[in-house]
């Protein structure tokens, strides 16, 4: 590429379109002012959102939904910290995305100047990396090396902090041939060694669980992990940030595991004598008191990231490595092992199993009145199918929209795992189908997290993103007030987001969700009891043209089960209120 | 490894802001620093950092694990005692009166320490050794009264021929993925 002479925001823009960048979420301000201009020129299409909450999420959601990095961009100080929770959230996900803020001229750096803030310095613990930009001839190479390191390894989430001297400055365009990150090497192929004996452990073992986590999705390793199972007959267990990996239809899948999970998926584990992780973390939502989880197995952890394995759980057999690559490896194993006339024998185990996914499926009773919200969500799943993007936000919602809808695909299910972040649906609902236009994008929200980041409504009402909204509305903070019922003898300080006291009668709802949605340019529609459910979504899934909010009211007083309370052992999971069940060890 | 303490020594790259990072993980990870001492090394876009971990709440696996997922640390080595050399610099100024002094110098000379400073009644040492040795010393002049005391944190080598940082330096050439459109 020959060099020319440009000015450092005009390098900028050269180098997100080298970069392979088509969208980006932002707002302009001062800092980042100069390379607003020549982004009006580019091929990339920037959506000017609301908040920059909004962007940062909504690179989330673009990211989640596709697999590519997701972009944001904001100015300096307020700027770039309302981008502090998205990239946190990316943190805790491995989500691929890329931050870019204005900065203060390097001159005034460390002044206290307008709008500084050492934005480097406060998400240096929630990113990957971030890089300080003062001189213009850097810019290209950091960009180039913020999207490597956001898109390889272990994804997550790259800031460039760019000080506004530098994008005036002249300087001459080179797209780098090399990286510099002497530091940076991350492990993808597997040891044979290694392998080899975690298929000798597979065969060996009469009680295995595969422990399928997100880190399988963003390998893209979900042909290869069914392969694993048909060819071995494993009984599979999909993670919150994993749903989608390995249909739910299949009937290996024991569902869910962890604190709101199936009675099958938290027995499978805790009863199995060997977990093959791939991909996932032994997150304390999964395994509950580690000191009781899964006592008899032994554990094969595959992971990209070496310090995951044995963080939280003794390690038989690590393996390093990328988990498209170690699933196709251990394949290959097997199948040879498999023509030599080696197999598992995990009939015993498989049947068990099976017959406790039968005898405690999920589930949820009707209340006397009003519409339960596990419905609304199961019909949802039901009417807009397992080729829909559902993206949820955080609360019992998230759980129930985890646990009744049906994933047979990977990329459907997005939601704030590992930092629960309630406000991400929306804007990353909005990611989501910028990313995806052809799909349909349901973002199923909380109407406490609903509140958080409905501004970005006004820009899909605006830049022609026909997201659809099902506001699951119970007036309370859902979650927080389960465990008030649960461990706080039904004391709900500070849970009900509605007007208290006020006459019997008419309840006036603050905000009016369908009138919210129609001031934001959107179809705003409301249904208020089970037997409109399914005509309601019918509706809303014919309109396209623009943004769809559904306030569906539903009954406050719904629980989430099956659930292990917090801290507690896997060995109390209850599905009901204190009802437990009962495993038969003559079963197995 | 006594008391759990161990001696790692771990190539960076100078850059701006890498020890406040290495700082922000320890402190967010609640990993216990006793010294971190940091300098430029034989080449210049290298510093060397000696950290003195306390493991008695975490792994040291864990730690190391941690360190090695910046970007900016290029590499990490344990520093075991009898494998390499320790040195860790103390000034001390200790109470030395007329009847005193002479007894404060004899162990300024069994210690091989020197006196940097004199005053009338106080006298300033220098001390350059391992842990044990600097607080073999101070136990020992601690009779005649410590006014107060620095020390530097420790810094280590390897013993024998090979530099660790050998073949950290051999170029690691990562290429750019190429340009799109």
């Amino acid at each position: 590429m020959s060099e020319q002479t440009v000015t450092g925001a005009q390098s900028l823009v050269k180098s997100l379109e080298a970069a392979g960048v088509e969208n980006i979420f932002g707002i302009p301000g001062g800092a980042i002012l100069p390379a607003y201009d020549p982004l009006m020129d580019s091929t990339i299409r920037h959506i000017l959102v609301r908040h920059e909450q909004g962007a940062g999420h909504a690179a989330e959601g673009y990211a989640a939904a596709t697999g590519k990095v997701g972009v944001c961009m904001a100015t300096s100080g307020p700027g770039a910290t309302n981008l502090v929770t998205p990239i946190a959230d990316a943190f805790m996900d491995s989500v691929p995305m890329v931050a870019i803020t204005g900065q203060v001229s390097a001159a005034l750096i460390g002044t206290d100047a307008f709008q500084e803030a050492d934005i480097r310095g406060i998400t240096m613990p929630v990113t990957k990396h971030n890089f300080l930009v003062t001189d213009a001839a850097e810019i290209p190479q950091r960009i180039a090396e913020a999207f490597h390191l956001a898109a390889t390894g272990r994804p997550g989430p790259v800031l460039v902090d760019i000080a506004k001297n530098a994008l005036q400055a002249d300087t001459r365009f080179r797209w780098p041939s090399e990286l510099q990150l002497p530091g940076y090497r991350p492990v993808t192929k597997p040891h044979a060694k290694q392998i080899r004996e975690a298929a000798r452990l597979m065969l060996a073992s009469k009680r295995p669980v595969l422990y399928v986590g997100g880190g399988t999705i963003r390998s893209g390793a979900y042909r290869e992990l069914r392969r694993l199972a048909e060819l071995t007959g494993i009984p599979v267990v999909t993670t919150l940030m994993a749903r989608g990996a390995f249909p739910d239809s299949h009937p290996q899948h024991l569902g869910m595991p962890g604190m709101h999970g199936t009675v099958a998926a938290v027995a499978g584990l805790q009863k199995s004598d060997l977990i093959i992780s791939l991909g996932a973390r032994f997150d304390d939502r999964v395994t509950g008191d580690l000191k009781s989880f899964a006592p008899g197995a032994a554990v094969i952890h595959a992971d990209i990231d070496p310090a995951e394995i044995g963080k939280n759980r003794y390690t038989d057999v690590p393996i390093v490595g990328d988990i498209r690559e170690v699933v196709t490896d251990l394949i290959t194993v097997l199948e040879a092992e498999q023509g030599a006339g080696r197999v598992g024998d995990y009939e015993g185990w498989v049947a068990f199993c099976a017959g406790i996914k039968k005898r405690y499926p999920l589930g949820y009773d009707a209340p006397a009145s009003g519409t339960a919200p596990q419905y609304v969500i199961e019909r949802l799943g039901k009417i807009a199918g397992p080729e829909a993007v559902y993206v949820a936000g955080v609360g019992q919602h998230q759980m129930w929209a985890a646990q009744f809808i049906g994933y047979e695909h990977p990329h459907t299910w997005l939601n704030s795992g590992g930092a629960g972040t309630m406000g991400y649906s929306v804007p990353a609902a909005m990611g989501a189908k910028v990313g995806r236009p052809d799909a349909t994008v349901w973002s199923i929200d909380g109407d406490g997290c609903f509140q958080m980041t409905n501004q970005e409504l006004a820009t899909c009402a605006i830049e022609n993103i026909p997201i659809k909204v099902a506001v699951i509305n119970n007036d309370n903070l859902g979650m927080v007030r389960q465990w008030q019922t649960l461990f706080y003898n039904e004391r709900y300080s500070n849970t009900n987001l509605q007007k208290h006291g006020g006459g019997a009668g008419t309840v006036r709802r603050i905000p009016d969700f369908p009138k919210l949605a129609e001031a934001y340019g959107c179809v705003g529609l409301s249904c208020e009891s089970p037997e409109d459910v399914d005509a309601t979504i019918e509706k809303a899934m014919a309109i396209n043209d623009v943004p769809v909010v559904v306030d569906f009211r539903v009954h406050k007083d719904a629980m989430v089960w099956p659930m292990v309370a917090g801290g507690a052992s896997n060995d109390e999971i209850q599905y009901a209120r204190d009802l437990a069940p009962k495993f038969d060890e003559d079963d197995l | 490894m006594t008391d759990g303490k161990h001696t790692l020594s771990v190539l960076v790259e100078n850059k701006p802001g890498v020890l406040a990072r290495i700082a922000a993980l320890f402190s967010r990870r609640s990993f216990n620093i006793e010294s971190l001492a940091v300098g430029p090394t034989e080449h210049s876009e290298i510093s060397r950092m000696t950290i003195v971990v306390n493991v008695e709440d975490t792994p040291l696996e864990q730690v190391t694990k941690q360190l090695n997922k910046l970007v900016e640390v290029i590499k990490i080595v344990e520093l075991e005692p009898e494998a390499s050399v320790q040195r860790e610099l103390l000034l001390v100024k200790v109470g030395a009166s007329a009847e005193t002094r002479s007894h404060v110098l004899d162990a300024v000379q069994l210690f091989k320490a020197k006196v940097v400073d004199v005053a009338t009644d106080a006298v300033t040492i220098q001390v350059i050794g391992n842990a044990g040795k600097l607080a073999d010393f101070l136990r020992v002049v601690e009779p005649f009264g410590i006014r107060e005391l620095v020390q530097s944190g420790m810094v280590g080598i390897g013993r024998g021929p090979r530099s660790i940082s050998e073949r950290s330096l051999r170029p690691v050439v990562t290429p750019a993925p190429p340009a799109v459109g």
